[in-house]
């Protein structure tokens, strides 16, 4: 004979584990549509692919210290400063390449971002010198103020740590890094006449302990470049 | 008779102190065209007489040729000074770049400075050096040395693992009218001429001992404060026909080549130096 004290208690356990089991699966229900809600808020729409444009890259090359256009076929977005990103990822691309004529690790992730602004007016922008300050950019402000200028612009490129961490050092190939930059860009957006360089958003003081990356550079730098008296003699 | 005195002495004293602001014009502007910076460290190769020697100086901010000396009275004349500053690029903490050869820029760069100084010295020239060790010199240091010196050439040894043969860079500052007072940041912009002919020499004498050369101009910061004929020279790789490297910058052999070729350009330049001057009425 089963005491009464026993059947309640059982009673009672079993109970209390059909309510556990129930609470169970009503919470693990939850889950689910919580992690499905979750997928569902992710943007689902495809990114539009942008036609495919000409672009023409300022190539460097070592041997002869020279920068020779290239015209190359890649989609462009509309926006200014995302049209001038992907112009210096594809050329960085090209520097990355094995067999490359200027070889700098890195490729088209080593620009962070460019953005475009109106250059300054006044007797101050003809300077063959100037000493850059930090810049703070507010990216919609920017592309709003890049969009409504139609004058002359400069290009704020942010350059990636890694970049500049592995770039190779030296006169000569750390000056043809800046300078196709420079040409790159005034060949794709001819407005832009003075391109300055960010690391990460900061000033450095040069690219790898050659390069000035303090200064405002002009594009007619970039454009003398295939002017220089360059020379190259193999004996 | 007090009064008498008073005025007396006023005289003396503006008759000195015009006096003086004449025989060293150099001090007139000296403070406005350098910038400060620490103690000196330079060297001089041993037949040259001391830096310190007083003579007869174009200031810094005036980028001209001396006036011809006028004929001396009596005795012999002095054989005539042709300085050469050496700047052997970063050191100390500012290392440069890594040669593949494990080496480090700054060890090479003083390698090659050390070589050429010891040719030129060999060779009549009075040098000075920006740096003799491993130590850290400013660029305003650098170009305060050279301006300091009244150098007939300047020379920033530099080496790389890029590219081929020397790079010779020259400013890209935009060529300007020598004037009294000069920004100290381009400075050089008065010598640029001067720096684009004696890059042209170098050229000359690099290609006739067979080497690549790739001539250019960029901006150069410690350069482009000096006002000298100054050229930056950059030893990259010797490579062969197929673009294999014979030999690395910091290999002494090819230093002393490319250190032999530098010594005997600066002598032509020495000597077309001294005919432009003969030249002179």
């Amino acid at each position: 004979m089963i005491p009464r004290y026993q059947i309640v208690i059982f009673s009672i356990l079993l109970l209390a584990s059909l309510a556990m089991g129930g609470m169970l699966w009503h919470l693990r229900q939850r889950a689910h549509e919580r992690l499905v809600a979750g997928v569902d808020s992710a943007p689902t729409k495809a990114p539009e692919v942008a036609p495919a444009e000409k672009a023409t890259l300022m190539v460097a090359n070592d041997d002869d210290n020279s920068l020779l256009p290239q015209v190359h076929s890649l989609p462009l977005p509309t926006d200014p400063g995302s049209r001038a990103r992907a112009v210096l990822g594809r050329l960085l691309e090209i520097y990355a390449a094995p067999n490359a004529t200027h070889p700098v690790p890195g490729g088209a992730t080593s620009v962070s971002q460019v953005f475009l602004l109106p250059a300054a007016a006044g007797p101050a922008r003809s300077a063959p010198h100037k000493i850059s300050a930090t810049i703070t950019v507010d990216e919609n402000e920017a592309s709003t103020r890049a969009t409504s200028s139609a004058g002359p612009e400069v290009a704020v490129v942010n350059l990636t740590t890694n970049f500049v961490a592995s770039h190779p050092s030296g006169l000569e190939t750390e000056t043809l890094t800046v300078l196709s930059i420079c040409g790159t860009i005034h060949a794709n957006l001819p407005r832009v006449t003075e391109v300055r360089f960010l690391v990460d958003g900061q000033q450095r003081p040069s690219l790898a302990g050659h390069a000035d990356l303090t200064r405002t550079y002009l594009v007619s730098d970039a454009a003398g470049v295939g002017a220089l008296p360059t020379e190259v003699v193999h004996p | 008779m007090p009064w008498s005195r008073c005025g007396l002495a006023a005289l003396l004293l503006i008759a000195g102190f015009a006096a003086a602001t004449e025989a060293d014009p150099k001090a007139a502007t000296a403070d406005v065209t350098r910038e400060p910076s620490a103690a000196p460290q330079t060297s001089t190769s041993a037949p040259s007489p001391p830096v310190s020697e007083p003579r007869p100086q174009v200031p810094a901010a005036q980028p001209a040729q001396s006036p011809p000396a006028p004929p001396a009275p009596q005795g012999p004349t002095p054989p005539p000074r042709f300085l050469v500053v050496i700047d052997a690029a970063h050191g100390g903490d500012d290392l440069g770049g890594h040669l593949s050869s494990g080496q480090l820029e700054k060890n090479a760069n003083l390698a090659l400075s050390v070589r050429l100084r010891s040719l030129l010295g060999a060779r009549g020239f009075q040098v000075i050096t920006t740096r003799e060790s491993d130590q850290s010199v400013d660029l305003n240091r650098r170009a305060e040395i050279a301006n300091h010196a009244d150098a007939r050439a300047c020379i920033s040894l530099h080496t790389a693992d890029t590219g081929s043969g020397v790079h010779l860079f020259v400013s890209s500052l935009a060529p300007a009218a020598p004037t009294r007072f000069v920004p100290w940041r381009t400075a050089q912009a008065g010598w640029i001429t001067r720096s684009l002919a004696l890059a042209g020499v170098l050229n000359s004498a690099l290609l006739h001992a067979g080497t690549i050369v790739t001539l250019g101009r960029t901006p150069l910061p410690g350069i482009e404060s000096m006002t000298c004929p100054a050229v930056a020279v950059e030893l990259a790789p010797e490579r062969d026909s197929d673009h294999k490297v014979t030999a690395e910058p910091d290999d002494a052999d090819y230093q002393a080549r490319m250190a032999a070729t530098l010594a005997t350009a600066l002598l032509e330049w020495r000597t077309d130096a001294s005919h432009m001057e003969g030249r002179q009425p």
